[in-house]
């Protein structure tokens, strides 16, 4: 078949798909393992919300391994989904950092409390001297060699023995004791109850602190062995603070603590003021661009005009079907986009003149312009290319979202518009060719 | 044909203009950096009344707190902007329940940002590497298009330097708006000077493409009449695209597009501008200066054969 009526049919179902997927109310897409919601989705500085930046609070030489930063981003996940914040997204950004984004929150303190939290819960033996509620303490958790008994002596230097870790624990839940206390009660994994069940026997007497990152929570006394493998943690709890232990114990522990270096809140009205802003700018310069184009180049510009608008349609179904997070340097980053490809057209039109001026007949100048065009277009897109692609390695390298927010977004537009540039003009100024004899209106075409 | 060339020095002069009295005011009184860069702490509050309270207010509330340097502003949208240095997450509900009861009007949340310093000092080295790897891939790139042109890796150069000379145009308006006009360096600027960057190199590309093409036509022809043949065939294409994309789509944002965009608006205005005049002016005749190793004269007294 013909080499331009398959570029004509590969247009006509791309446009076709592009439609479909922009009809407002679409029901959505579902092939597999493939489901897109085909929303626009929009980010934090358009719809408001807000984001952190968290870091291992380690020293800058310890390192942070991969597996450790991919589990806390998954126990974070957890965590906040518990939470019921809906449509939060948890990333890894570099080696030691975690962006966390909240769409639609403005007061984001529980919830960052919550998750920023290591919830390293410790059985501790406290001996028979109990620490109040509140201190901090040492434990042999983590270390090589095991703290002896404890003494009543100096109990700041003390460093104290960890029976077991939370991660023992196999079930938690909130409730209310008798006097309308909040209480969190759990269950313990089998071996846990054993290590349990053979600590309180031969301690009875004696105090067991339950200490959460390494504050005392509460410190009970062993009345009995327990030998069931459940308990009861009591503390000062509120109902949220029960909770929130509850969910650190559910949701295990981050195996890395983790400290806030960055919050950007951005309140809702601000966020739709500045799509609505950006969108009426939009469309302003979309229509005086296309009156320019179709008056200055005429039939060509014309279909410059359409290819635009494929361009256009393209763009926004590929921003769906990623789906792209649009955010203010995204949308800039589709502005000069929409900017290069209209370069290319202008770039074969103002060929097409040169060659009609030097006086060959419309259908030669057509593909001359083409052939002669192509060289810068091809190598400036590929400059674009090469530099949006250390931008976006430099963006979620060091969770710099703007810039790769940018990155995406001109990157996707050079792409689709080097499709434009080579399929879509082309064939749609052949196509008009075969229509209007370009012999009698070359003054259409500007000569 | 017009003869754009011979008065090059006048064009380096004339970016020299707005270069030079920009990095002095850089100089004197440094870039307007917001806390993006150097870490701190942005709080913008609306409040319910509509009314404004008066800085030494919003100042004592800050003071009462503990945090002693408080700069406030108010902005062209009645709101409040409060920049301090970097605090901690849980004293931002703080600061609006004491702004709330202390000043007995509700203080609504407009926007937060919370940097960390040394995050902040981060992004700015960063984004400084990435912009110098992505040159020297641009001039690795340029160089290796124009393999079958002499010299080739002048080209790249060129259009580097060029690029250089739109961030420094870019630099010395944001410098001098920020001293004069309170224009604050943040990250929508990083995004407009990433774009400027982005097109700039697009543009000088354009433009030596059609050196490049010239080359293999015009064998015989002074370089210097080539490369102006090569601008003048090219002008009409760099005047439409700068029309296209630049002045309709940003006039538009700078009117239409709100206070908080129109910043952004005028320096991609200028950068991009400025893409477009360096091809012309400055990256083009920079090839022919090498070309004709004009620095050679530059110090003695015999004239440059302009």
């Amino acid at each position: 078949m013909n080499r331009r009526y398959l570029f004509l049919i590969v247009i006509l179902l791309v446009v076709i798909l592009g439609v479909w997927i922009n009809v407002p109310n679409n029901p959505g897409l579902k092939i597999g393992n493939f489901e897109r919601t085909l929303e626009t989705q929009l980010g934090l500085d358009l719809r408001g919300g807000v984001q952190v930046l968290l870091e291992a609070d380690l020293p800058e030489t310890t390192e942070v391994d991969a597996q450790s930063l991919q589990d806390a981003v998954q126990i974070l996940e957890n965590r906040t989904n518990a939470l019921g914040v809906s449509e939060n997204l948890f990333q890894a950004a570099g080696t030691r950092r975690i962006v966390g984004e909240f769409p639609g929150l403005t007061n984001p303190d529980d919830v960052i409390a919550t998750i920023q939290e290591t919830g390293q819960l410790e059985f501790v033996d406290m001996g028979s001297a109990p620490l109040p509620e509140g201190t901090v303490v040492k434990t042999d958790f983590g270390l090589a060699e095991t703290a002896p008994a404890p003494t009543s002596e100096n109990p700041e230097d003390q460093i104290y023995h960890t029976v077991m870790t939370g991660t023992l624990i196999n079930s938690v839940a909130v409730t209310r004791d008798p006097t309308g206390k909040y209480v969190v009660n759990f269950e313990l994994k089998p071996e846990g109850r054993d290590i349990f069940a053979e600590f309180t026997a031969s301690h009875v007497g004696q105090y067991l602190a339950i200490v959460l990152d390494k504050t005392v929570v509460s410190t009970p006394v062993i009345s009995t062995a327990i030998t069931e493998g459940s308990g009861i943690i009591e503390g000062n709890f509120t109902n949220d603070s029960a909770n929130a232990l509850a969910i650190q114990l559910r949701y295990g522990s981050l195996p890395i603590p983790l400290k806030v270096v960055e919050t950007r809140v951005i309140g809702p009205t601000l966020g739709a003021d500045s799509l609505n802003k950006s969108l009426v700018a939009g469309l302003v310069g979309f229509l005086i661009v296309i009156a320019f184009m179709a008056i200055y180049y005429r039939l060509p510009g014309l279909v410059a005009n359409v290819a635009i608008l494929i361009f256009a349609l393209i763009t926004l179904s590929v921003y769906k079907l990623i789906p792209v997070t649009l955010t203010l340097p995204g949308i800039a980053g589709f502005l000069l986009s929409t900017g290069t490809a209209l370069d290319a057209n202008i770039l074969i039109f103002e060929r097409l003149r040169e060659e009609l001026r030097a006086g060959r007949n419309v259908k030669t100048a057509i593909q001359l312009g083409w052939q002669r065009a192509w060289p810068s277009i091809r190598d400036s897109n590929i400059a674009a290319i090469i530099t949006c692609a250390i931008l976006f390695w430099f963006g979620s390298q060091f969770g710099a979202t703007v810039v790769r927010g940018f990155a995406v977004t001109l990157f996707l537009g050079v792409l689709i518009s080097l499709f434009t540039a080579i399929v879509v003009t082309r064939s749609l100024l052949n196509l008009v060719t075969d229509f209007v004899d370009p012999a009698k209106h070359s003054k259409w075409f500007g000569a | 044909m017009i003869n754009i060339l011979g008065k090059r020095y006048y064009y380096f002069a004339l970016s020299m203009l707005i270069i030079i009295p920009g990095m002095i005011v850089l100089a004197i009184w440094g870039l307007p950096l917001s806390i993006d860069f150097q870490g701190g702490t942005m709080l913008e509050v609306q409040f319910a009344s509509g009314n404004l309270p008066s800085t030494e207010d919003v100042v004592a509330v800050y003071s009462q707190l503990g945090i002693n340097d408080p700069q406030v502003q108010t902005t062209g949208q009645n709101t409040l902007n409060i920049r301090s240095s970097f605090l901690d997450d849980s004293m931002r509900s703080e600061i609006l329940n004491a702004l709330t009861t202390q000043l007995n009007d509700q203080a609504e949340l407009v926007r937060y940002e919370s940097v960390g310093p040394t995050i902040g000092r981060e992004v700015t080295s960063r984004a400084g590497i990435a912009v110098g790897v992505a040159a020297l891939a641009v001039i690795l790139y340029i160089t290796y298009a124009f393999r079958g042109v002499p010299h080739a890796v002048r080209y790249g150069i060129c259009a580097i330097i060029a690029m250089i000379h739109d961030v420094l145009i870019v630099i010395s308006i944001a410098a001098i708006g920020g001293h004069f006009f309170g224009w604050q360096i943040d990250s929508l600027f990083l995004t407009a000077l990433l774009t400027v960057i982005g097109f700039s190199t697009q543009d000088k590309i354009v433009v030596f493409d059609r050196i490049r093409e010239n080359n293999n036509i015009f064998r015989r022809l002074p370089f210097e009449t080539l490369v102006n043949h090569s601008i003048v065939q090219t002008l009409q294409r760099s005047i439409n695209t700068q029309l296209m994309t630049v002045e309709f789509m940003l006039l538009a944002l700078a009117l239409f597009g709100g206070i908080t965009l129109r910043e952004f608006a005028v320096i991609l205005l200028v950068g991009l501008f400025s893409g477009t005049y360096s091809s012309i002016f400055i990256a083009a005749p920079i090839l022919v200066v090498w070309e004709k190793k004009e620095w050679r004269s530059w110090f003695h007294r015999t004239p440059v054969n302009a």
